[in-house]
């Protein structure tokens, strides 16, 4: 009978995170970006059924790349955790700080426990009454929460993306503008040529606008997302 | 003891018939058919036994984006099971990415009220109406439920709670094929107005309090609830006209009918 190789811990956890990494790393890229009424989200998605991009509460959005079946779960997840918050409580009960904190410990347990880690990174996202009460956190494979300001890029190129934003965006930006920067960034080129053009067709644009009652989700598809790409 | 419990059971503690409970009751409901929607109302009255409980509990619910439900009966129970419905519809169109169809979402409330059938034996019933849009033919639809969950589409018009009676009536005098938004809203309202006239336990448009009646329409562009300002006005013209008939019948002692 054959010994099993002794593999340090160190060792183990950094081949789940090369692992997951390399998972992730395959996606295409999603967007984050905050602006003067609300927070935006867009990706490219050729698919008008599974969504990448999803509401979950009232003011509560979500946003994933990696493996669609396992990012899926922790959506559905995520929808039940807080129709059953509101349900119990009441509909102002219901934060992106707890479901960031259900969804790190989902994470962060099937990373260590699990024989192999889950290949997605979230954003949960929150609209505030004001911009200054936005929220916008961040989930990594293992369950580590980062709280991010302004914007976010999770997926393949989600450095180099994160770069051109940090150049580019400022506090305050309108809609158009927002999502006018949202393409070219995903557009990009990767030796920084021109920028690809991507078709409204091709993008799936989700936003959470504060200025709306109640459930502020709301998709821009179709001549809307068109009208909004060609205002700017 | 023995001897009661097979005698007389209501004389033991714990074993009255619970329809001894006085809760607050909520009373009529109606609603109607126009071109491209329907219209919701409800009185805002509530009552325990003879006494009014509220004199502005609201009835009339979004249910969701295209459909509204109202709800006559035990008012506790009433108000939760529409939480449940409307979360329940939120959380299909989440999770599965669509709506319900009418059809579905009319019968899941037949289901929830079905659930309730124990209650409502014991005197908490719970009976709903429900109204909406529907998406695929284009038409306003009215569906009413039985205490046993039993669920049956309506044509036109249909009214359910304590002053239904009278706002039926009303109702088949007043709604005709082809009314617009603006006419079915002054329908409704005459026809609750009608129903309060004749039962007590239906409130009236309040006047001194600035308290009106809660008026829906569900169209194409979604639920749509009718402003305090408009249902002032449409109130105001129905009084307007019915004191003008009045005083035609006024005779020459001043006693009016």
């Amino acid at each position: 009978m054959s010994m099993p190789f002794y593999v340090s811990p160190e060792q183990l956890m950094k081949d789940r995170a090369d692992y997951a990494r390399k998972g992730i790393a395959r996606g295409r890229s999603v967007v984050v970006l905050q602006y003067d009424d609300g927070i935006a989200f867009a990706t490219e998605n050729a698919s008008r059924a599974l969504h990448k991009i999803s509401e979950i509460y009232d003011r509560i959005g979500f946003a994933a790349v990696g493996k669609y079946n396992e990012f899926e779960n922790l959506r559905v997840a995520g929808v039940r955790y807080a129709d059953l918050r509101g349900y119990s409580y009441d509909r102002e009960d219901v934060t992106a700080r707890g479901l960031a904190n259900a969804y790190a410990q989902t994470l962060g347990t099937s990373f260590t426990t699990e024989s192999k880690p889950l290949e997605v990174e979230i954003v949960v996202a929150e609209v505030g009454r004001a911009a200054a009460g936005d929220q916008i956190y961040r989930l990594a494979y293992d369950g580590s929460v980062t709280d991010e300001h302004g914007y976010v890029v999770m997926g393949g190129q989600a450095d180099r993306l994160g770069g051109l934003l940090a150049e580019q965006w400022r506090a305050g930006l309108t809609l158009p503008e927002v999502l006018a920067l949202a393409v070219r960034t995903l557009g990009a080129a990767e030796d920084g040529g021109e920028p690809r053009a991507i078709p409204a067709a091709q993008l799936e644009v989700a936003v959470l606008d504060r200025t709306r009652p109640r459930r502020t989700f709301r998709r821009l598809a179709g001549a809307l997302l068109e009208d909004l790409l060609d205002a700017d | 003891m023995e001897f009661l419990s097979s005698h007389a059971p209501q004389l033991l503690p714990g074993n009255r018939p619970a329809s001894d409970v006085h809760a607050p009751h909520g009373t009529t409901i109606l609603a109607l058919a126009f071109e491209g929607g329907i219209v919701m109302a409800g009185d805002r009255r509530a009552t325990m036994g003879s006494m009014i409980a509220s004199r502005e509990i609201e009835k009339v619910f979004p249910a969701d984006e295209y459909s509204a439900v109202g709800i006559a009966g035990t008012a506790g129970l009433a108000v939760e099971l529409v939480r449940l419905f409307q979360l329940e519809l939120e959380h299909y169109e989440k999770i599965e990415g669509s709506l319900l169809s009418l059809d579905g979402k009319a019968n899941r409330l037949a289901t929830m009220i079905r659930g309730n059938l124990g209650m409502a034996m014991q005197g908490l019933a719970v009976v709903p109406l429900f109204g909406g849009f529907d998406l695929d033919r284009r038409i306003g639809r009215i569906f009413s439920y039985d205490v046993t969950g039993g669920r049956y589409e309506e044509h036109d018009h249909h009214a359910v709670g304590s002053g239904s009676v009278f706002a039926r009536g009303s109702l088949k005098k007043l709604w005709r094929p082809g009314l617009d938004a603006d006419a079915a809203v002054k329908v409704a309202v005459e026809a609750l107005v009608d129903a309060s006239d004749d039962d007590s336990a239906t409130g009236g448009p309040d006047h001194t309090r600035g308290i009106w009646p809660v008026v829906a329409t569900v169209t194409e562009s979604g639920y749509l609830r009718v402003s305090d300002t408009d249902l002032a006005a449409v109130a105001e013209t129905i009084e307007q006209e019915r004191r003008r008939g009045h005083a035609g019948h006024r005779d020459s002692n001043g006693g009016a009918r």
